[in-house]
Parts: structure tokens; C-alpha cells; sequence
């Protein structure tokens, strides 16, 4: 009775990019931008594949909603071990004003579809910061969410997961079908080697919109404008401990 | 029109300090507030509480008390929450961010179709709000079209509610919470104790990074930290988290704690991108670091290059001293 699982893939800025906001303030600075799988999906794809080779799961089903840039990410998802592949395709001006609802909708809506066990999604995207994707698919499909999850164990259509909570962890148990959301310390990704590259070119990728999925995508908010932060202004520097205490010292703060 | 706050109880009854920083932002949008308080037990304490900051309009506290809501599970919450705005009509439900709100406020959204705010920095008016994305290297000015608004506030960014010179008596109304959930059970949690403050709350942080080495070599910060009783404590970056040499809840940055205390010792951290989005707001930043380079020197007020294992027991020594 192993499990089918449907996890989810995001095409993000890459973690290591210095991200601009653009001049005329509509969003941030993407063409040329180097873009890549966003680091918590990572962890969620290692975390599939893991309860694959364990044999508790038998299906791996990756999806990504975006333009179709995402087909990268995807192969990614398949070189790494996930067995198929679903792009949800949205362009333009329906990509820029994408919000976490719909994405959610649309990923209940494959998971109702492909009727999986499991969904694993990372439990934030580092662009737009988040952290409501799992929660919202959970809600839409009235399944127990298990957030954080810094340890996973599956049997007996349960599965009990180690979440990172303010000032420490704790242990729930839900039962499946489920969404689990990754944490950082879940586990340790692994790289797709080149045999696997080149397998994963082979392995199917359906496209679908989503009015195939009959969802609704219109945006709930409208992104006003965006702005730098407010630059620090930082840079001095003390030359010994001695200035360091009578500086915090002058300033009230030991 | 008026707010719901979700009003979260923490260990042994107490009420989360987050919430007095959503009770400010609530206050900004100008209406009436209820809030509402979840527990398996102990909720009459958590209440008074709240009862002391009823001068920031709160007219009812609405208590859900049942063993069933131990953990605070999201399956168990979320109906109660969700049956308490159908019968109110909130126009906006605030929380604090925490892993409570973070986990119940978004589930409840998708129940009511409605694309929640996370981790809000300011209140413009009543639909527009603004929040960092990417790692804060962008602030985002939104506006909500939904009729209800569904907002969790970044505590740093509001200052909490202090407590108010009225009578205290906000109505309390409990509610009916016969709770049914076979979806999801709590086992147990492993909270570390401590006599220190919380991160979010703590005057002071000594925060410590890669080049700390070792699990043992944090005591050095604890040392520094146990100088000022009550007031200060201990962080830590990601990379200082992964290699070990701490638990992962004093993790600081995009995906940990964010932290604005009056003082920030940032201690063999190189301060990447992620690492300075949860502690930029800091009142003062200091850096020690053998690398002069280190992009932390560009945004802290005093740097210091050095050893830090020579720069600690110094620093630790002269402020015994003082």
C-alpha cells in the first residue's frame, strides 16, 4: 500500500542573487536574473524520493505552475527522482499577478485529480516570502497539515512528523491523505548526476491551464509598488575592545 | 466593521508577547476589536491578561477552551475560527506571526477565499498594507480586494501594546467549542527552557556564527549573554544552525527569527543576504569578525576585526568589570 505523492516545484530567483527592485518600482529586476528550483521544494523533492527508496512510496508527481521557464525546474524535480512530471502553464500578465491562493487551488485541484496521498511542499518560496501555500492547499481540501517538518516517519496511513515551532519542536501525528511542509534541517538535498540528466529528458511532462483544472486564478491583491529598503547606514568600525564598551556605554546599552 | 485578534496562548497559560504587537497594528486600523483565545487549559489566566491592554478598544475576548485544542492543532482551530466569522463579519482577523498564526491564519483564508497578508511591516489604511519580500530587499506596498483582510504582523515592527489604565473588563464570551478532529493528533513538544528571554523579546542578542567552531565554543556567548539577567540572549545564523552548533529555534534570518533588539552582537558572522533579513532592524549592530571584508562590517554601527577568541573573553572580562 505504498503511497503516491505529489510534490511541489517553484521557479524562484536563485538564493544567491542580489536581488534590484526595478525604477519604475512595478517588481524586481528577473530578466537575465539567474533562477532556480526554490531551496524548501529542494528539500521536499529530497524528502519524496527518500520515501520512495524506502519503499513507502511508489509515485513520485512533481508540478510547477508558472511560464514555461518552469519545464526546467521540472526536469530538475525529474532528474533528482520524481517519476512525472505536470506543468501548469501561466504567462504574462496572468504569471505576475499569480498569488499564493490560486497556486494553492490549482495544486489541490491536480492533487484531487491524480487522487495522491501526500502532498510535500516547501514551506516557504524565498521571492515572495509567504509561508501559506501548504496551509492553504490543506484548507481547500479539508486534509491535516503538518508544517515545519524537521522529521518525517510514514505507516499505517499516518504519518508523524517532527515540526520546528517558536522555541523548539514538537510532534504531531495526521493522518493521510496530508500536506507536509519542509523545513530546512528535514534533510540534506542531493544532486542530479548526469546519467539521470539525460534519463530525465525521456520521462513525461503533461501541460495543462488551468481552466483544465476549472480554477480560477484571478488576483485577490494588487501589488501597488516596490520599493529599496531603507538603506543602513553602517560601516563604523572601533578599534579596540575598550572604544567597543565606552561606545555602548555613551549609548545606555550596557 | 471591526477586527478579530488571535490571541495566542503560550506555555503554563501566559499570553504570547507577539500579541501585544498585532494589538497595536489592529489598533491603527481605528475599529472595534474582539479578540479570541484558544487552549486546552488555563485560558480564565491568559484572559486577565489581555484584560490589562483593554484601553486599546478591545470590547470582547472570545475563550475556546477544550482538550482538544492542545497543541493548538490547526485542524481543531481552524472551524471555531472560521464559524466565529461567519456569525461576526470581521472585516480584518490580525494575528502576531508565530508558528500558531502562521499555521491557522492561512488554512482559515482558503476556507473563506480569501489571499492572506503575511507578516505585515505597516498598516497604510484599511486595504493597503506593506511587507518585505525577497529577503527583505524589497518592500512591497499591496492592496487587499478581499472583504476580509487576513494579516499576520511582524512583532518587531510594531511596538507592543503597553497595558492601559482602564477598568479591565472587556466583555468575555465563551465559546461554544465542541471540537471534532480525527485528522491530526498531538504527541509532544520539546521546548527548550530557559531562564533567558525569548529571542523576539530579548534587549540584547549575542549572536554567533561559523567561525564559533563548535557547540562547545558557544558557551562563550552564553557567558557574555548571562551578564545582563533577564535582558539578553543568545542567536545564532543559519550556517552556525546546520553545522550543529546550536538548536535550530535561535536560528535568525529570511526563514528563522526576524529580530529588532536595542543591541545585536553579531559574533564570526560573515552576514549573508538571508542572515541580515532577520536582524537589520536592530537599534544597534554590532560586528566582530576576523574578516574585514565581511559584508556584516557594511551595515553595523561598530566593527570590530579581530579574533573573536581573543575579542569574547576580553569583551567578557571588562564588562564584568564595569
Amino acid at each position: 500500500m505504498a503511497i503516491r505523492i505529489l510534490v511541489g516545484v517553484k521557479r524562484a530567483i536563485d538564493y544567491a542573487v542580489k536581488v534590484q527592485v526595478k525604477t519604475d518600482k512595478t517588481g524586481v529586476v528577473t530578466e537575465g536574473v539567474k533562477h532556480s528550483m526554490n531551496p524548501f521544494d529542494e528539500i521536499a523533492v529530497e524528502e519524496a524520493i527518500r520515501l520512495k527508496e524506502k519503499k513507502v512510496a511508489q509515485e513520485i508527481i512533481a508540478v510547477s505552475c508558472g511560464p514555461t521557464q518552469c519545464q526546467e525546474t521540472l526536469r530538475t524535480a525529474l532528474a533528482l527522482g520524481a517519476d512525472r512530471a505536470i506543468h501548469v502553464e501561466i504567462n504574462g500578465k496572468d504569471y505576475e499577478t499569480l498569488q499564493p491562493l490560486a497556486i494553492s487551488k490549482l495544486i489541490a485541484a491536480v492533487a484531487k485529480k491524480e487522487s495522491v496521498d501526500l502532498v510535500l511542499l516547501g514551506k516557504q518560496a524565498i521571492d515572495d516570502d509567504c509561508n501559506q501555500t501548504g496551509q492553504m492547499v490543506a484548507g481547500l481540501l479539508s486534509w491535516p497539515q503538518a508544517l515545519f517538518a524537521s522529521k518525517v516517519d510514514i505507516k499505517d496511513k499516518k504519518a508523524e512528523v517532527m515540526r520546528e515551532i517558536d522555541g523548539g519542536s514538537e510532534t504531531i501525528r495526521v493522518k493521510l491523505p496530508a500536506v507536509i511542509t519542509t523545513d530546512l534541517r528535514l534533510n540534506q538535498p542531493r544532486f542530479a548526476n548526469l546519467p539521470s540528466i539525460q534519463k530525465a529528458k525521456k520521462k513525461p511532462m503533461a501541460k495543462m491551464s488551468p481552466s483544465d483544472l476549472g480554477v480560477d486564478i484571478k488576483p485577490h491583491q494588487e501589488y501597488l509598488s516596490y520599493e529599496e529598503p531603507p538603506k543602513r547606514q553602517g560601516g563604523g568600525r572601533v578599534s579596540s575592545v575598550d572604544e567597543l564598551i565606552s561606545k555602548l556605554k555613551e549609548k545606555g546599552l550596557v | 466593521a471591526s477586527t478579530l485578534v488571535v490571541a495566542e496562548q503560550i506555555d503554563g497559560g501566559k499570553l504570547a508577547p507577539v500579541t501585544l504587537n498585532a494589538l497595536t497594528a489592529a489598533s491603527q486600523l481605528k475599529q472595534d476589536i474582539d479578540c479570541v483565545i484558544f487552549g486546552a487549559d488555563k485560558t480564565a489566566e491568559t484572559t486577565t491578561q489581555l484584560q490589562k491592554f483593554n484601553n486599546s478598544n478591545i470590547k470582547k475576548i472570545f475563550v475556546a477552551e477544550n482538550v482538544a485544542f492542545k497543541g493548538l492543532l490547526s485542524e481543531a482551530v481552524t472551524p471555531v475560527l472560521l464559524d466565529l466569522q461567519k456569525k461576526n463579519n470581521y472585516t480584518h482577523i490580525l494575528g502576531g506571526s508565530s508558528t500558531f498564526t502562521k499555521s491557522i491564519l492561512p488554512r482559515l483564508a482558503a476556507l473563506l477565499d480569501v489571499q492572506p497578508i503575511s507578516d505585515i511591516t505597516k498598516v497604510v489604511d484599511k486595504d493597503q498594507f506593506i511587507r518585505f519580500v525577497y529577503a527583505g530587499n524589497a518592500v512591497l506596498k499591496l492592496k487587499s480586494n478581499d472583504t476580509v483582510k487576513i494579516i499576520t504582523v511582524r512583532g518587531t515592527a510594531f511596538e507592543a501594546t503597553k497595558e492601559g489604565g482602564g477598568s479591565g473588563q472587556a466583555n468575555v464570551e465563551k465559546l461554544d467549542s465542541s471540537v471534532k478532529n480525527d485528522l491530526s493528533e498531538f504527541v509532544e513538544r520539546q521546548i527548550q527552557q530557559s531562564e533567558r528571554p525569548e529571542l523576539p523579546s530579548a534587549r540584547i542578542i549575542f549572536s554567533g556564527g561559523r567561525a564559533l567552531k563548535s557547540k562547545e565554543n558557544f558557551k562563550l556567548l552564553y557567558d557574555l549573554a548571562d551578564l545582563f539577567p533577564g535582558q539578553a540572549t543568545v542567536g545564532a545564523s543559519r550556517a552556525a544552525v546546520d553545522a550543529g552548533y546550536c538548536t535550530n529555534d535561535l536560528q535568525i534570518g529570511q526563514t528563522g527569527k526576524i529580530v529588532a533588539p536595542d543591541l545585536y552582537v553579531a559574533i564570526g558572522i560573515s552576514g549573508a543576504i538571508q542572515h541580515i533579513a532577520g536582524m537589520k532592524d536592530s537599534k544597534v549592530i554590532v560586528a566582530i569578525n576576523k574578516d574585514g571584508d565581511a559584508p556584516i562590517f557594511a551595515i553595523a554601527d561598530y566593527g570590530l576585526v579581530g579574533d573573536l577568541f581573543k575579542v569574547i573573553p576580553e569583551l567578557n572580562e571588562k564588562l564584568k568589570k564595569k
